[in-house]
């Protein structure tokens, strides 16, 4: 198949008042069409700021990123974003929700009556129909993210760029979120880029894991191909031997070639700096 | 709405006395909701009392709480008075008309309008429409340059030290230069609305637009950064971006803004009909100064007391909207 996404020589540079500060260096990568690709690293080694460069929020320094034959210079629609805490507006029910992204992207290009359905097939097929017309202050973390998934997907993204998508769920409604991804997977065949820190939820659900080493300057350290066939199932697969064989060159990766001993206070401290510099 | 309501948290209890629950527990919850404030109002009274009667003025003892209750009697009185003599005028002119044109069918009627004093009740419906046209003025202008503000760090750093100077100035203050150029501007033989009025509103407008200018600014400003994001991947309008993010986020904080601006208007007008000469109560409690009478205070208490009143009732209509507003139920509006 076509390669749709190109991130050629990719590198950011952030200016803070301590000088400059290199988080990425010589991120290449290219993604085909319908691709599964999950971003796989410790915190702090810059695989937000790889989604958020994709999705246009960050700029690059050097190199770019080409989607469909054009450079990413902006957000867009085209590169819908899955955020981790959801950001669905509180003061919108999840349809509204959806219905913004909706009439944004398809104003002149759908009726109202299309609309309306498309808005909900796309709460249907994250199994959402029955609390539509909920707020988000009423329903749990794990169906505002299902909402949050449907908003993305009902703008017909080329590329669906989730960051931790799943990260801040138990892990039941981690499970059953995976689970409604692949039918929906199945279904669309959506260009898909995630970032995790979940080793199982990368093997599962991945074409490939793009293993990152550790900032400063990361960059991409191995590249996986998971060749398990699909539909694929949690149970089956946790006593399958290629399964496990993936799971634990993950884990060598990240645990062994890759290593990362610090300490507690320092690496909130690299978080706090990290939100800042994307804010 | 339930603007009374809102406060009035013994009535559930009688409600279950009624229905016979658990009466002794609720019979509690109702002293401590009614028995308590009423134990503190009646101290209040009793200082207010002993201290005014050994306070005196040149004009007499200064008024306590049975001479006030006087007052206000003797106002709602005149009130009535006022409006059946200009009944009795009308009826007059109408009786002297239908007369006239029975001898001469030709004859134009005419009906002159009762030119009597305002009675109290006048005075208080032309502060309160004076007061809200100030912050009606004062929320038009400071909402949307919040908003501009707010979404623009360059623009907040220009409009602050002006908006810092201006803050702070008493409508004493700005009166004098707003009459004079009202005067020069507003020149017109026969004016819809009086100068007074425009003068008052002004000086009000001019002195409530901060608090809602700072805090719908504020508000703005401090929009979370997903949303921002979610606008910016769906690449919404300028107005789009305004109106479905901005102005939703920030409406609690445009809300804190907007309540105290009312109740600054509020303070300020009182200020400013005195010296403008805006027949409102300022004027009221300008004219009974100046009257001198041994009635005076008591009728400056009883005004002193109404504009307490009608500014919590103020501050109470302002919170109902702004609970019938607010997107998130669960807030502690208060």
């Amino acid at each position: 198949m076509s390669v749709i996404l190109d991130i050629t020589s990719c590198g950011i540079e952030f200016q803070t008042p301590k000088g400059s500060f290199r988080a990425l260096r010589d991120v290449n990568l290219k993604i085909k069409k319908g691709e599964y690709i999950s971003l796989i690293g410790h915190s702090g080694c810059g695989k937000s700021t790889v989604l958020n460069i994709v999705a246009g929020l960050l700029q690059a320094t050097e190199g770019g990123v080409v989607l469909n034959g054009k450079e990413v210079n902006e957000p867009g629609p085209e590169r819908a974003v899955v955020f981790q805490n959801h950001s669905l507006l509180p003061w919108l029910t999840a349809y509204q929700n959806v219905e913004l992204a909706v009439k944004t992207v398809f104003q002149g290009k759908k009726s109202k009556a299309e609309m309306k359905e498309w808005i909900e097939h796309n709460l249907h097929l994250v199994h959402m129909d029955h609390a539509m017309h909920k707020r988000p202050d009423e329903i749990s973390g794990g169906m505002k993210q299902r909402v949050g998934i449907a908003r993305a997907l009902a703008m017909e993204p080329d590329v669906l760029l989730m960051d931790e998508p799943f990260g801040a769920l138990d892990a039941l409604t981690r499970a059953h979120l995976q689970d409604s991804l692949m039918e929906i997977q199945k279904e669309l065949n959506n260009t898909v880029i995630m970032i995790t820190h979940d080793v199982d939820e990368a093997v599962l659900l991945s074409d490939r894991i793009v293993m990152m080493t550790n900032g400063p300057a990361a960059t991409i350290g191995e590249i996986l191909d998971i060749e398990l066939e699909r539909p694929r199932n949690r149970l089956e697969l946790a006593d399958d031997p290629r399964y496990n064989h993936y799971r634990s060159q993950v884990l060598q990766f990240l645990y062994e070639k890759q290593k990362k001993v610090e300490h507690i206070a320092d690496a909130r401290k690299a978080k706090g700096d990290a939100k800042t510099k994307v804010a | 709405m339930n603007i009374a309501l809102a406060n009035i948290s013994w009535i559930e209890p009688m409600v279950k006395i009624a229905k016979g629950d658990d009466v002794a527990h609720n019979i509690q919850v109702i002293i401590k909701a009614i028995g308590v404030p009423l134990a503190g109002i009646l101290v209040f009274l009793m200082i207010w009392h002993a201290a005014a009667s050994n306070i005196e003025t040149s004009l007499g003892n200064f008024p306590g709480p049975s001479d006030v209750y006087e007052q206000a009697k003797g106002l709602i009185a005149e009130h009535y008075e006022e409006r059946d003599k200009a009944d009795a005028f009308y009826q007059r002119q109408e009786e002297r008309n239908a007369a006239r044109l029975a001898q001469d069918p030709n004859y134009e009627a005419k009906i002159r309008p009762y030119t009597g004093k305002p009675t109290y009740f006048d005075q208080i419906g032309t502060s309160l429409i004076t007061v809200l046209s100030g912050f009606v003025l004062a929320s038009l202008i400071a909402i949307p340059l919040g908003i501009l503000t707010g979404l623009s760090p360059t623009l907040n750093a220009a409009f602050n030290p002006v908006i810092q100077i201006f803050k702070p100035v008493s409508p004493l203050a700005w009166l004098p230069l707003v009459t004079m150029v009202v005067s020069a501007l507003y020149v017109s033989d026969d004016p819809t609305v009086p100068k007074s009025f425009i003068n008052s509103m002004i000086t009000v407008m001019l002195c409530s637009l901060w608090p809602t200018l700072i805090n719908t600014s504020v508000g703005v400003a401090s929009i979370s950064p997903d949303l921002q994001n979610v606008s910016k991947v769906l690449r919404l309008s300028f107005m789009t971006h305004v109106i479905k993010i901005v102005l939703p986020s920030s409406i609690p904080m445009i809300f804190t803004g907007l309540r105290l601006s009312l109740s600054i208007a509020w303070m300020v007008l009182i200020a400013a009909e005195m010296l403008a000469q805006n027949p409102g109560l300022g004027k009221f409690v300008w004219d009974e100064f100046q009257n001198g009478s041994s009635d005076s205070l008591g009728r400056i208490m009883v005004a002193v007391l109404t504009i307490g009143f009608i500014g919590f009732l103020l501050d109470r209509v302002m919170l109902s909207i702004q609970k019938a507003v607010s997107w998130d139920k669960k807030a502690d509006i208060r």
